[in-house]
């Protein structure tokens, strides 16, 4: 059997003749290379792009790599929220309060639920044991959001383990959800004046095992990421915002917490019952990238002592507020007592008797302050709702953040700004 | 302890003739601004003077059949005291436009162009007053209170055949802005008369 050897394989006195003979046949370099007509080069990224998680589009303007120009194109998801709201009850908006951040619907119906309470008037009436299951509720949309923002984000940069890492630990949440509201994405559970149902038997002990086991994972997840290499030279020193742009651009949530300013709204205007609970609000130092996916991972943590505490102060009693004309009275009263049948009618035909006047409600949601601003003109119907979401807003400083940073560097930095396009264009 | 009240009043001492008394309702302090060409001056005021660093939103509300039609509400908030305050301006028909705050604060870019989409007010100043969730070209503002629920028909730009096509003069050609999408599709050339080949 005669050697193996490569179709295109010559002998290496060969391969040097024929090198020679080329470069003696080849014309001499010219002197000096004219100067190239440089020209800027525009970009179309997204609306379908994997870092643009949904549908954002920015046309970039390039020098080369460099970006010289970043215009956002949002609206590919307006679905137009804020005027279905204007043409239906208070309670039949729940639902779409779940289709704005999606990754964390539960936290978006307590912050609508609180909002419209507010304007009735009755947000420091609710029940305790409501208040506390609402409590969990938000912080389990927050771990949730969170492991998903730190796993695609991840992924952007180039790990795909984490991902697959943190999904395993949502799924676990997706479970608790379905457990507790019947649904895992699109949950619905407030309702004006309470929840939806009380927790499930055996919920509890479930979600204290979660806990234990996410904190687990929210460590593992550090490792593969706050001293990689590629992560951290992929982030840190990129994107950096300064405090001051970070107010001036009305940035929120983990966004404006990276850049160093500690605010949180569940410390400055406690709603629910977050001024009897411990935990810290974490900063970050640089405003960089690095510094936000910091933040997550340390808010994570918080979540889990927010959750731990929760359950253990877990008071009884029920979880809808007595009152026949904000909440719907309990089923086998409306079908054996007058009073609660027309309660219970008046409840589903003509919604919640609201007072004129006008609220905002901000409530700090995993991806920022979201805000409902209600316009009533009284009765069951809003005559003016308008949400702020945090995901519009922060995207707002892109066109300032973007240009003189490389195109691949676009990835790393949508990717810490953990967005939603369902929230942001509603 | 700084409270919302005792910088409305601030404000309102600093602008006695354009501010009204300030208004509560379930704990928001809300204040009239009668000129809505004062806007800037008051915001700018307001933030430099006062600490409101952080704009939260800008809000439009249709009042369809009352004059003045609009009105605009802005909802400021400081760190340094951590007060939220809210201004309020009313605005008519006939005129719907009002000079920009972005010169105050950069966030309110994107808030206006928000509310030109929604309701067509013009802001005067805007650096880049276009459309922000509807598209480039949409002929109507959808949140004012008498556009319907259902929406108006609308033709939606034809982005891809509104200019020839790349393989114009090559063996396949479009013709732009046919009625439907079969009249749009690409057909064979017949070279000689680079007329379509007719639909079999």
């Amino acid at each position: 059997m005669g050697e193996i050897r490569d179709l295109q394989y010559q002998e290496p006195a060969a391969r040097a003749a024929q090198a020679a003979r080329a470069l003696a046949g080849a014309p001499a370099p010219a002197a000096e290379l004219p100067d190239l007509p440089s020209e800027k080069m525009v970009l179309n990224m997204g609306p379908s792009h994997p870092s643009t998680h949904g549908v954002l589009r920015i046309v970039l303007e390039l020098d080369g790599e460099v970006i010289t120009k970043a215009m956002p194109d949002v609206g590919y998801l307006h679905r137009g929220d804020e005027k279905i709201a204007e043409n239906m009850t208070y309670s039949q908006f729940v639902p779409y309060t779940d289709r704005l951040d999606y990754l964390a619907p539960l936290a978006n119906n307590v912050a609508y639920a609180l909002a419209v309470e507010k304007l009735l008037g009755i947000d420091r009436q609710l029940p305790p044991r409501c208040q506390f299951i609402r409590v969990i509720c938000c912080e389990l949309a927050r771990i949730s959001s969170h492991l998903l923002g730190l796993g695609s984000y991840a992924m952007d940069v180039g790990a795909m383990t984490v991902f697959l890492h943190t999904f395993t630990e949502r799924e676990k949440i997706y479970n608790l959800c379905e457990s507790l509201t019947g649904a895992r994405f699109t949950t619905s559970y407030t309702r004006i004046g309470g929840l939806s149902r009380d927790l499930p038997p055996g919920w509890i002990d479930q979600c204290r095992k979660f806990c234990r086991e996410v904190v687990v994972n929210i460590d593992e997840t550090e490792t593969f990421l706050t001293r990689n290499r590629i992560f951290v030279d992929r982030t840190r020193g990129v994107g950096v915002i300064s405090r001051e742009d970070a107010i001036d651009y009305g940035l929120s949530g983990p966004n404006l917490r990276g850049s160093g300013i500690e605010h949180d709204l569940r410390k400055a205007h406690p709603y629910l019952v977050y001024d009897q609970l411990q935990f810290d609000v974490p900063v970050g130092s640089a405003g960089d990238s690095y510094d936000r996916y910091l933040v997550r991972i340390e808010e994570m943590r918080q979540s889990v002592r927010l959750l731990e505490q929760c359950l253990n102060k877990m008071p009884a009693g029920p979880v809808n507020i007595q009152d026949g004309k904000i909440a719907l009275p309990p089923k086998d009263r409306v079908l054996t007592r007058m009073e609660e049948l027309i309660h219970h009618f008046i409840n589903v035909t003509q919604g919640v008797n609201a007072p004129p006047g006008e609220i905002y409600f901000g409530h700090e949601n995993p991806k920022g302050e979201l805000g409902f601003y209600i316009h009533s003109k009284g009765g069951g119907t809003p005559h003016r709702l308008k949400i702020r979401s945090p995901s519009f807003v922060n995207l707002g400083i892109l066109p300032k953040l973007l240009p003189g940073h490389m195109i691949s560097d676009v990835v790393a930095i949508l990717g810490s700004f953990d967005f939603v396009m369902g929230e942001c264009d509603r | 302890m700084t409270t919302s009240l005792e910088l409305a009043e601030r404000l309102r001492a600093k602008f006695p003739a354009l501010i009204s008394a300030p208004a509560e309702f379930r704990g928001e302090i809300t204040l009239e601004v009668s000129d809505p060409e004062a806007i800037p001056e008051v915001c700018a005021f307001a933030k430099r003077e006062l600490g409101f660093d952080y704009l939260v939103d800008i809000t439009s509300v249709d009042h369809c059949g009352e004059d003045p039609r609009f009105t605009l509400a802005y909802h400021l908030y400081g760190y340094g005291h951590l007060c939220p305050l809210r201004l309020k301006l009313r605005l008519s028909e006939e005129k719907s436009e009002l000079p920009t705050v972005t010169g105050v604060w950069r966030a309110a870019d994107w808030h206006e162009r928000e509310i030109y989409d929604m309701m067509g007010l013009r802001f005067r100043g805007h650096p880049d007053l276009r459309r922000i969730l509807m598209w480039e070209g949409y002929p109507y503002f959808p949140l004012r209170k008498d556009f319907p629920l259902s929406g108006k028909p609308t033709r939606l730009p034809e982005v891809a055949f509104t200019e020839p096509a790349p393989l114009d003069g090559g063996p396949f050609v479009t013709i732009a802005g046919g009625k439907d999408t079969i009249a749009r599709e690409p057909r064979a050339r017949i070279p000689e008369t680079d007329a379509l080949e007719p639909r079999k």
